[in-house]
């Protein structure tokens, strides 16, 4: 027991140090399976993140938005496999991972349980999604365990390119004609409050955050961190000429940060356990590649085992 | 002659077109993650080819024509892609076979293409092939996983091959449009394409144990814009949203 607490006292030391976590050092169980938590949430989280976004690369407007759309997309893909590769340093593989998603065991992030319905959408998933995913995943690249940390560094810059991407579609809608003006406005007022509930609850609602500061894995609170992008944003959405669909937002001099009105925490926990818009589709599209591709994953591994077979049988021979 | 070279990128650039949207559709719904990612890969490669031939389409075809206007606003019956790249995501073994016959036939295409007289189209062909080298390489590893890998994957892989084998040969007949560029040197020689496009396809049947279809070749007609039934849904989702809200900026 006393050995077990002398570990501790050290690993937290090495925390408290600035130094990395490696996969083969001693960590407490608890560290462990909170990471493998959020490290695999995370990856589920680009996954399913592909599908409403998905939805429009057959149909998006021009070439060169297409393209844009299919390479984006495909850096999603990117991600959530640095992220299982991060996840599975710790002792869990990808299957294990993929099976907690598709039974709902494991979460992700709620905003992709939202349906992408027109293709202003997919600028303001770019420039609000990405760019609330970014706030937190900045925080992230200074987190101590040292995979998850380095996944960052590299995903935070791709990101801010989605973001840029995004803003600029919603840029051109809203100097568009007014179809196009209504079509941005559409999507603001349908991703304003969801993109602000990726921050997740209250902090006082939040009972894993005063452990995950202790360990690094957060440096800012849900709530400040969900002021930094309502500031960060505000300025944005009024050089678009797009109004927020907050009445209650307003710059509050005093306290250097804007006011805003109150987020439906209803419509929040109903959507993260399930039942929002689109959490079955999401879910059964995932399900639906996974079983669809068993027999092509089967193929692979009976492939490469005969090929092993026949090198084997060839060396012997000789 | 103008015009004539104008039908010909567009013939170019819709085979890459409509491929690269039946493997778009796919993003995000792969078998594995890393297939997933080399198909939309693939995908963007086709569609950087596209924009390569339709770029050039609409300096050649002048006034107010851009790759926008070439790419989303033609009927059907101005698409001239063979009828194999429109042929449907059935299963992955649908989706290999398809890629495979096309990616043969493009390689041997474009190395005939990077020798053209028109040096717009040799540039975009020098590009291309490199590329297609490496789908053609994705494509045969692919052939041969799914031909010996389990015998699920093998009938799969047999039945998607004698579905869409018999679509092949629309590659090697030779248009007038295409005799003209042939004869002028800006295009290819299809019977040459065709020798060596036997010599890989066997071969590979053989390293995959996929036995050669005894079907005959079907015929149809999409290079004179003739298409399946299927051409018209990919367009109503692929133009879409040029034609719902028409004369914009994106």
């Amino acid at each position: 027991m006393s050995k077990e607490i002398n570990l501790e006292e050290k690993f937290q030391a090495r925390i408290d140090a600035g130094e990395r976590i490696e996969p083969k050092d001693w960590m407490p169980a608890k560290y462990r399976k909170t990471h493998i938590r959020q490290i695999s949430q995370h990856a589920h989280s680009e996954i399913v993140g592909m599908l409403p976004e998905g939805n429009w690369i057959t149909r998006a407007p021009t070439l060169r938005r297409k393209v844009g759309l299919l390479a984006k997309v495909q850096d999603e893909a990117g991600h959530g496999l640095y992220l299982y590769s991060a996840a599975e340093t710790l002792g869990i593989s990808r299957d294990e991972m993929e099976i907690q998603l598709i039974t709902g065991k494991a979460k992700y992030s709620s905003i992709f349980n939202y349906p992408t319905l027109s293709w202003a959408d997919i600028g303001a998933i770019g420039w609000l999604v990405d760019g609330a995913a970014i706030i937190n995943q900045v925080m992230l690249t200074r987190t101590s365990f040292g995979p998850y940390a380095r996944a960052m560094v590299r995903i935070c810059k791709e990101e801010s390119f989605h973001q840029r991407q995004g803003y600029e579609i919603m840029l051109g809608l809203a100097q568009g004609t007014p179809e196009q003006k209504a079509m941005a406005q559409d999507a603001l007022n349908r991703f304003w409050w969801p993109s602000l509930m990726m921050f997740g609850p209250k902090d006082e609602d939040s009972p894993n955050t005063e452990q995950s500061v202790k360990w690094k894995i957060k440096r800012k609170t849900n709530d400040e961190l969900r002021q930094q992008f309502i500031d960060i944003t505000i300025p944005q959405a009024e050089y678009l000429g797009l109004t927020v669909p907050d009445p209650e937002l307003k710059w509050n001099e005093e306290r250097g940060h804007y006011d805003f009105g109150e987020i439906d925490w209803d419509e929040f926990w109903q959507v993260v356990k399930g039942n929002g818009p689109c959490n079955k589709e999401r879910i059964a599209a995932r399900t639906k590649a996974r079983e669809d591709g068993a027999w092509v994953r089967a193929a692979a591994l009976a492939h490469a085992e005969k090929k092993e077979a026949r090198k084997v049988e060839k060396k012997t021979a000789v | 002659m103008k015009d004539q070279l104008y039908n010909y990128l567009l013939m170019l650039g819709d085979n890459s077109m409509i491929l690269g949207h039946r493997l778009s559709e796919l993003c995000g719904h792969g078998p594995a993650l890393e297939t997933d990612i080399a198909l939309t890969n693939i995908s963007l490669d086709l569609f950087g080819q596209v924009r390569g031939f339709f770029r050039y389409a609409a300096e050649v075809k002048g006034g107010e024509a851009t790759e926008d206007s070439i790419a989303f606003l033609r009927y059907d019956r101005e698409h001239y892609n063979c009828i194999l790249v429109e042929q449907a995501n059935v299963d992955f073994a649908h989706v290999i076979a398809r890629q495979f016959f096309f990616d043969v036939f493009q390689e041997l295409q474009l190395k005939q293409l990077v020798e053209s007289k028109d040096e717009e189209i040799a540039a975009i062909a020098v590009k291309s092939l490199k590329e297609t080298k490496y789908h053609l390489r994705f494509s045969s590893e692919w052939m041969k996983r799914l031909g010996d890998g389990t015998e699920e994957s093998h009938e799969r892989l047999q039945a998607a091959v004698d579905t869409l084998y018999p679509f092949t040969g629309e590659f090697f007949h030779e248009t007038p449009l295409e005799k003209e560029m042939k004869e002028n040197g800006i295009g290819v020689d299809l019977e040459l394409i065709k020798t060596a496009f036997d010599e890989t396809v066997s071969q590979i049947f053989v390293e995959a144990t996929i036995k050669m279809p005894e079907s005959k070749q079907r015929m149809v007609k999409g290079k004179y814009g003739i298409h399946s039934e299927q051409l018209g849904f990919i367009l109503s989702d692929f133009q879409y949203m040029q034609r719902a809200y028409p004369n914009m900026e994106w």
